[in-house]
């Protein structure tokens, strides 16, 4: 849930003129191609930063977003087109030289070292004016200015361990701001924010342009493009699809711009008659990784042929109430999951699958599949001791093949064969295999978490189409979205969850987004302290 | 063409240690050709040759055998050593217990004595690391350790030859065992049963590991726990599993070691290399250099059996210390093991030229990745 709320924040004047205008360009890309054996990753690129504008790069994984970026910070050559920075033609071959013309990089991933303190990392590789001693005070003292300047509140003698996700991004910022950075690329900069840390960052990223600071905003969440962006331009297959202002064009039109063809944000919700209750959470009550309290007394119903969303800033017990019932954490004692009248609070994973629990996991990588296992060997990765799958204590290979070329050509998974490691699919397709798996066992409960998290549009779209699918023949879906939208137009029912606690559960004919942000920031409407206890049952 | 590339990178590791161990016969004054002429004839040069490098390698095999299955499981086994003693202990005992049994019948029973012994050997650690997070590298060399002393306080005490002790001599050795118990070999040569064994278990560990679910579920959890638990499959249990089953294959080997041999008994001379010839440890580079495939190990225990063999022949015909052979072993090694990043900067070069096709790479971690069971050659990558 990272893209609610978005604080209104003041464009810059850059954009707004459109093409027409008269500010500095501070870098211009022209005409940029290049070739990898087979694959055409730029094709005739063309992007141009000016001088305090937010210019976000939207495209699909593989889109050529990052064959661009490599190619400004020299690490790969065009074999056509220039680069000019500021009107004179620049000739990067390394990122250092990149660094040296005032381009810095905020990468996805930061690039810290834990144990060292923040002057300590934002020295490394820098020459110290002292000489062969260090001078840390005095990068201690220009980080804390830096800071100060642009209310990035980062204390320089603190241990890069000891601070938050949000906080280690502004010390990466810090450091390109270190290095007199003046155009700036943020590769995906809010994907492992929370929604606070990303209203944080919308402002640092404003009062950076405000000082005439370029910035390149690479995303693929349209909410947020659509909320910081002066300028967008759009990828596809490595040639630019569009380029243009958020006042211009709607989600949707950036949707089919990504994609090359119009895309339902919003799935079709035929109505379904609610079941009977299959899965009934009373009073669950779930340890986090720290020990603390993470789901404190939870009750929940979940119908057959429903799907009931939690929506929630992350971090509020979700993926603690997920995996207790998929048996992945344990339950303290007095908790109860019932499912299908089974209590399984108490079951180990295998036998709740048994009982017809599907479960599909936040993290796809490390819980959902096996990168170095085959699609086939993903495919039977529940189901793989089955009576349908064995022959005489070995597994039966045809009948595994035979699946999984028909599981395969069911859910549209694009691999070049069954045969595939799962680590060369793009992640949608991992999901769709991971999705083809669970389906498969027909589960009676689904747990689906974060289904659509990094995954193309054109898989996310299917993905939904396969939930309401099964919706529609009476499995109980327990749903845990990655943002809002996702909530709202999935669910029929939606939970509210905050601190642990399901603080309401709101039908979702009258669901409204701002209401449930309100709720989910922990802002109830009663004056009392007390959570509104809008239990709507089916 | 890519698993072309991982089949000769060990193969070139091999020849690139051959040339080092030629540049140190050239240091000792010899000739590097007369030196590979004597270690080969050494070990292949005449039936009776090839027969004692078989048995050296059945050992290997074994050892070979059961470290892939614990390192496919990404359980790093170091105690082979302890459960090959464990192994010959168990079935020593069964055989003075039950000597006059027939021999159709006390042969399985002392192989599978062997197969226990080590089982029990390998569950101890493997428990310890499923179920209390005890570093499996450290409780196998210990346990090594206490199973050696465990063999010596046997050796020099209740199972002691009651003729040493009568004679006054106190040999730390058992008496011969019945002979009922003796693996059969070839009429008029030293090759027995248990060689054929050693290949056989090979093949079921190969087997097991890609055609059984149970080894579908040992390679799942080495791969990914996480992954493997979220599918219900039980992590803990089979971390016991895979250490128990390498240990069993080791706990055979001592079994073949005691039932093979012409002594008939186990003997000590205070260590356990005294009596596995270290088989237990250079079991583990052999799976390595059979990049940690059962069926692959079976050359390469010949290949390191040859070396041990031919070593000797070496001392003899060139004068140079046979511990040019384990300098040649360990440069193997050390190859081998370091070629496995040649091999990831070649993938990983492959594999820049069609970065362009593999999108959300950028969320992974560069992933070895190749379609199993063809993987010639795998990280190790210890727990």
């Amino acid at each position: 849930m990272s893209t609610m709320d978005q604080p209104d924040i003041a464009k810059s004047d850059a954009g707004s003129p459109g093409s027409g205008s008269t500010v500095p360009v501070m870098l211009e890309m022209k005409g940029i191609t290049k070739r990898f054996p087979g694959v055409l990753a730029n094709s005739g690129v063309d992007l141009d930063v000016r001088e305090g504008e937010v210019h976000t790069l939207l495209g699909e994984n593989g889109a050529g977003k990052s064959t661009l970026m490599k190619i400004l910070f020299g690490l790969y050559r065009p074999d056509e087109g220039e680069v000019l920075y500021r009107g004179e033609k620049l000739v990067i071959t390394s990122p250092s030289e990149a660094i040296d013309a005032g381009i810095g990089m905020v990468h996805q991933h930061f690039m810290l070292v834990p144990t060292l303190t923040v002057a300590e990392n934002v020295a490394l590789g820098l020459k110290s004016s002292r000489g062969v001693l260090t001078d840390l005070a005095a990068v201690s003292k220009r980080i804390t200015e830096i800071s100060e300047a642009h209310g990035l509140h980062v204390d320089p003698a603190v241990e890069v361990w000891r601070l938050s996700v949000g906080e280690r991004q502004r010390v990466e910022i810090i450091k390109a701001l270190y290095r007199n950075a003046k155009l700036l690329v943020l590769d995906e900069p809010t994907a492992v924010l929370t929604p606070q840390e990303v209203d944080d960052l919308f402002v640092i990223l404003r009062r950076m342009t405000a000082e005439g600071r370029g910035l390149i905003f690479i995303s693929h969440k349209l909410h947020e493009v659509m909320a910081l962006s002066d300028r967008i331009t759009v990828l596809r297959n490595g040639r630019v699809t569009g380029q243009t202002v958020p006042a211009e064009t709607s989600r949707e039109q950036l949707a089919e711009m990504m994609v090359g063809r119009a895309v339902k944000l919003t799935p079709d919700r035929p109505p379904v008659d609610a079941g009977v209750p299959r899965l009934v959470i009373r009073d669950l009550r779930v340890s986090g990784d720290r020990g603390t309290g993470a789901v404190e007394g939870v009750d929940l119903d979940v119908c057959g042929g429903e799907i009931v969303g939690i929506a929630g800033v992350s971090g509020n017990g979700q993926r603690e109430l997920a995996e207790a019932v998929a048996g992945l954490r344990p339950t303290q004692a007095g908790s109860h999951i019932m499912l299908n009248d089974t209590d399984i609070a108490r079951c180990d994973t295998r036998t709740r699958r048994d009982l017809g629990l599907g479960y599909v996991s936040e993290e796809r990588m490390t819980d959902g599949a096996i990168a170095e296992f085959s699609v086939r060997e993903n495919l039977i990765l529940v189901d793989h001791g089955a009576e349908k799958f064995t022959k005489r204590g070995l597994l039966n290979f045809k009948a595994i093949r035979e699946q999984s070329e028909a599981l395969v050509k069911r859910f549209a998974v694009k691999t070049p064969s069954i045969d595939t490691p799962a680590a060369s699919l793009s992640g949608g397709n991992i999901q769709k295999v991971i999705l083809a798996r669970e389906l498969s066992a027909e589960p009676t409960v689904m747990v689906v978490a974060q289904p659509t998290r990094g995954v193309d549009i054109g898989s996310a779209e299917y993905i939904h189409s396969q939930l309401i699918a099964q919706r529609g023949v009476g499995t109980a879906t327990l749903l845990i979205p990655e943002d809002l939208d996702e909530v709202i137009g999935l669910s029929d029912r939606i939970a509210v969850m905050f601190e642990g606690k399901v603080v309401a559960v709101i039908p979702s004919e009258e669901a409204e987004r701002d209401k449930i942000g309100l709720l989910m920031a922990g802002v109830f409407d009663d004056e009392s302290d007390e959570p509104a206890e809008v239990v709507a049952e089916p | 063409m890519r698993k072309l590339l991982g089949a000769s990178i060990p193969i070139l590791a091999a020849l690139v240690a051959f040339l080092f161990g030629a540049l140190m016969l050239i240091a000792l004054g010899a000739s590097p050709w007369e030196g590979l002429r004597a270690l080969g004839s050494g070990a292949f040069g005449s039936s009776d040759r090839i027969v004692a490098t078989l048995i050296k390698a059945t050992p290997l095999i074994l050892v070979g055998a059961g470290i892939s299955i614990a390192f496919r499981t990404s359980v790093v086994n170091i105690g082979g050593e302890g459960q090959i003693v464990a192994g010959a202990l168990l079935s020593t005992m069964v055989a003075l217990a039950i000597p006059d049994l027939p021999r159709v019948l006390l042969i399985p029973i002392v192989l599978v004595a062997g197969l226990v012994g080590g089982a029990i050997a390998g569950a101890i650690p493997g428990a310890l690391k499923a179920y209390a997070s005890v570093n499996e590298i450290l409780s196998t060399i210990m346990l090594n350790i206490i199973i050696l002393q465990f063999m010596n306080f046997l050796l020099r005490g209740p199972l002691i030859d009651p003729l040493e002790v009568e004679a006054g001599t106190r040999i730390p050795q058992t008496e011969r065992l019945s002979d009922n118990a003796a693996l059969p070999a070839l009429p008029g040569s030293r090759l027995h049963l248990g060689v054929a064994i050693a290949i056989l278990a090979a093949v079921a560990a190969w087997l097991m590991l890609w055609r059984t679910p149970l080894g579908f579920r040992l390679r799942a959890v080495g791969h990914s726990p996480a992954a493997a638990r979220s599918a219900g499959i039980k992590v803990e249990r089979h971390v016991t599993y895979a250490l128990a089953i390498s240990g069993s294959l080791s706990g055979l080997a001592g079994a073949i070691l005691v039932f093979g041999s012409e002594s008939q008994r186990m003997v000590t001379d205070g260590s356990t290399a005294g009596f596995t010839g270290s088989a237990g440890f250079n079991g583990i580079v052999t799976a390595l250099f059979g990049g940690l495939h059962p069926l692959w190990t079976i050359p390469s225990a010949i290949l390191f059996g040859g070396l041990l063999t031919g070593a000797t022949n070496l001392q003899r015909v060139l004068q140079v210390p046979a511990a040019l052979a384990v300098a040649l072993n360990g440069i193997v090694v050390v190859f081998v093991v370091s070629s496995n990043r040649v091999r990831a900067r070649l993938d990983a070069l492959m594999e820049s030229r069609d970065e362009m096709n593999s999108s959300d790479r950028s969320a992974e971690p560069d992933k070895m990745s190749e379609p199993e069971p063809d993987t010639f050659f795998e990280e190790v990558k210890p727990a």
